[in-house]
């Protein structure tokens, strides 16, 4: 099944900052961190105490239900802080980098080892967590035989990094290695999701094992779970993997070498940042070195991730596990008079109710700022323009808001996640929190399925 | 705009809980949302907002029924004029007509956002913005002449037991202006019904002239009058007797225009609700039993309110389908209704109104087989893996 799947539902966010095609250096920090709240569901046992040296490999903590799957520290150095939130819960594991030393995991060619061998050796080097799933999109149960596994070659979220410039700047053995081990994990097809384009260079994608789709579209076509749902969709009782694009390097470079080196190319992206451009780093990293002296206003938000479904950072704060983007916006805590009346001609909305939708114009520079205050659903057939899968977005949104799981497991639930959904939380004239209550309907599906 | 800014910041405290003020929270925030757009900042989720909210589209939708308005006060004028045997300037016809409506459209809304107001303070919510465009409807569906009392007293039930029983905007069953309608029409059917109480002052017993005669081409067809119809190109541009705001459909198809262009309202409805009249005239024509029967399928568009109701009534999202494909169903089943009920019920020479109500009951129940069809599909998918 190599053909094109073209999406005409979705929308493009015509946002300021696109990276520029360029490695402008590394993100080389002092500090590192690792965040449990990466992981939705996770409950987190800590292995180390601050003050104690590590490796880069060495586990930090690992998942109190699922003991076997570790979280390992990216660099060597040494643990300073365990971060605490609300009824201490750990936010982040915080390093300090020294040294150059790494937990040997031994080399291997992953088509001699056999898939125990492999799923062990991910769980060890602290890579497993790459490996997630669709029912629920969470870590991937070692246990499960998932019936295919899918690779997202390419990413549709606004100011996303072009990941066929971040192809040019990987070592596409190594790639080649960590589909070897990726495609042991299943009986089924290992999908390579890849965007059609003219101007596509087809041979940097010859790998072994993978069969290569094509699809095409505005965001969310570059989503994995649009991928699964047009190509090999979830049932109830199945379950799909994907792992993200990097990861892929990730798991490449703990078979050739040996080590866990969860190599990112992170692109700098937003309308506050003076250069956009990409940077070499890992997994981790802090963000204060890539941002100083490269931001023009002050008064901002730092995003690990894009616009609509990244984490909330402080300027010194940490990329988080799946993320291979930083984006800086303004914040919007101001009062705008009359807001709601004006032409708007420069106000960013995918409706047509402002003056912008019809006069060109390039991109835009949203601010954080709410606009307007949550009400009940009123509009309808709205989120079904953003929403390219063959499911009824506002009556899933409503059986979950009613607990209803027959009618969630009917709707559609299994095929979600928050990601496939952050695009109609953003056009939402009622300002309701869909991300969340997504989130919601899959932890109440996990703890009513377990 | 600071020093005003200012001001509200230094007053806010009083209305918040504990205030003095407390009990005018609501109104308050109601004011303070109306003059700006808050300062509130994305916590989870997605960081950037769409700019639109409801405040917005419920403007689109006013701007979209003010043609409808206009063309309504200057049609009430000219109405006016004619029954009296003058012949008004176009202004004196639209400052006439306006002058009438004004107080209908100060009644509707204070009544309406009044109640909105005090539930809003009771449920401790934001006030909502419905009825801002309910508040506009319900006026343009009245007779001129319809007894200021009657108005308030069938907007506060149309608020109350048509929608704030269910939990506000966005909860209701029903269309909240129709039913307004609804209840003024069955209630005083004598202020709602005939041939006197389109125009104004011939309720208050004004003397007309000879010849002229305030029956609306409704009524002209449910008692056989077809010497009397208008031609098709005065009902289009809406120089006939009516209430306020239906008669033009060239200024209801301007609205209809603005609501599909801005994607306010359900161009599927709309186009569905004209497909379904256009069959069942068609149909009504093949059979030609009565010369009700054999006027012109288009003409139906034309009389009374089924443009309206076509492009600002039966595309309310909170009462119509909520599935893209539902929508056809239910616009096209108001539009086979309206013309059935009009030709083959004496009783009601209007059966938009009616059609919608009855559809707005049962657009749930086309969502559920729509809904079904999905699950069906989902499951069948299933089995097929398997």
């Amino acid at each position: 099944m190599s053909g094109t799947i073209s999406l005409k539902k979705g929308y493009n966010i015509p946002l300021k900052g696109k990276a520029e095609k360029k490695i402008a250096g590394e993100c080389n920090p002092i500090r590192f961190g690792v965040k449990p709240v990466d992981f939705p569901g996770l409950i987190p046992k800590m292995e180390v105490k601050p003050g104690e040296k590590i490796k880069a490999g060495t586990p930090l903590f690992h998942d109190k239900n699922r003991p076997a799957i570790k979280f390992t520290s990216p660099v060597s150095g040494t643990v300073i802080s365990v971060e605490r939130g609300e009824r201490r819960r750990i936010l982040e594991v915080v390093i300090e980098k020294s040294g150059n030393a790494y937990v040997n995991f031994g080399k291997n060619d992953p088509a001699s080892l056999s898939r125990g061998k492999i799923i062990e050796k991910l769980l060890l080097s602290g890579l497993w967590p790459a490996v997630r799933q669709r029912p629920y999109h969470v870590i991937a149960n070692p246990e499960d035989n998932p019936k295919s596994i899918f690779i997202g070659g390419f990413d549709t979220s606004p100011l996303a990094p072009d990941y066929d410039f971040i192809m040019d700047n990987l070592p596409a053995e190594i790639f080649q290695t960590g589909i070897s081990a990726i495609s042991k994990l299943t009986g089924g097809k290992v999908n390579l999701v890849l965007e059609k384009k003219a101007s596509k260079t087809p041979g940097k994608y010859n790998f072994n094992g993978v069969e290569v789709s094509y699809f095409s579209g505005p965001h969310p076509a570059g989503n994995v779970g649009i991928h699964i749902h047009h190509l090999d969709p979830v049932n109830k009782g199945e379950a799909v993997w994907f792992v993200n694009f990097q990861d892929v390097i990730a798991i490449g470079n703990l078979f050739a070498e040996g080590i866990y080196k969860p190599e990112r190319v992170i692109a700098l992206t937003g309308s506050e940042v003076s250069n956009p451009q990409y940077y070499k780093g890992l997994s981790g990293c802090s963000i204060a070195p890539i941002i100083r002296d490269n931001i023009m206003s002050w008064n901002l938000r730092y995003i690990s991730g894009n616009v609509l479904t990244g984490t909330k950072i402080n300027a010194d704060g940490y990329l988080g596990y799946y993320d291979s983007q930083v984006t800086v916006i303004p914040e919007g805590d101001k009062y705008e008079f009359f807001g709601w009346v004006l032409p708007g001609a420069d106000k960013l909305s995918f409706s047509r109710t402002f003056l912008s939708s019809f006069i060109p114009k390039k991109s835009f520079s949203p601010d954080t700022n709410f606009h307007g205050g949550k009400r009940a659903f009123v509009l309808t057939g709205q989120y079904e323009k953003v929403l390219p899968m063959d499911i009824y977005p506002m009556h899933l949104l409503k059986a979950i808001i009613s607990g209803d799981i027959d009618l969630m497991e009917n709707l559609g639930i299994y095929e979600v996640a928050e990601e496939d959904f952050a695009l109609c939380e953003f056009i939402c004239p009622s300002k309701i929190e869909i991300q969340s209550i997504i989130r919601n309907g899959l932890d109440l599906m996990i703890k009513e399925m377990s | 705009m600071d020093s005003l800014r200012k001001k509200l910041d230094k007053i806010k405290p009083h209305f918040e809980e504990g205030g003095k003020l407390s009990k005018l929270r609501s109104v308050f925030e109601g004011f303070e949302a109306f003059m700006f757009v808050s300062n509130k900042v994305t916590v989870k989720g997605s960081h950037i907002r769409d700019n639109i909210d409801l405040k917005r589209t419920m403007t689109v939708v006013i701007i979209a029924l003010l043609p409808a308005l206009l063309f309504g006060s200057y049609n009430t004028g000219l109405q006016h004029f004619r029954s009296v045997g003058t012949d008004p300037s176009i202004l004196q016809a639209f400052w006439f007509g306006f002058l009438r409506i004004l107080p209908l459209i100060i009644v509707s809304y204070v009544v309406g956002l009044g109640i909105e107001f005090i539930a809003a303070q009771i449920r401790g919510h934001e006030i909502n913005e419905g009825f801002l465009v309910t508040g506009l409807l319900i006026p343009l569906i009245m007779p001129v002449d319809v007894p200021l009392w009657m108005l308030a007293l069938g907007t506060a039930f149309a608020v109350i037991l048509g929608k704030e029983v269910f939990g506000g905007t966005g909860m209701n069953v029903f269309n909240p202006a129709l039913l307004a309608r609804a209840f003024v029409f069955f209630s005083y059917p004598g202020w709602m019904t005939g041939d006197n109480v389109w125009t104004e002052g011939l309720m208050k017993g004004q003397n007309i002239i000879d010849g002229f005669s305030g029956a609306t081409p409704l009524s002209m067809g449910a008692s056989g009058d077809f010497a009397g119809l208008p031609s098709f190109m005065n009902m289009f541009i809406g120089t006939i007797p009516g209430s306020v705001g239906e008669t033009s459909t060239i200024a209801i198809l301007i609205g209809a225009f603005i609501l599909i262009v801005t994607g306010m309202g359900s161009w599927k409805i709309i186009v569905s609700v004209f497909g379904g009249g256009l069959l069942m005239g068609l149909l009504l024509n093949a059979i030609a039993a009565n010369p009700y029967m054999e006027i012109p399928f288009y003409y139906h568009f034309a009389m009374g309110g089924f443009a309206f109701g076509a492009v600002f009534m039966a595309t309310d999202p909170v009462t119509a389908s909520q599935t893209e494909k539902g929508k056809w169903i239910y616009g096209l089943l108001i539009g086979i209704l309206s013309v059935l009920f009009r030709v083959l019920n004496p009783a009601y020479p209007e059966g938009v109104m009616l059609a919608i109500l009855l559809m707005n009951m049962f657009s749930p129940l086309i969502d559920h087989f729509v809904i079904q069809s999905n699950i069906k599909r989902r499951l069948r998918r299933a089995v097929l893996a398997v």
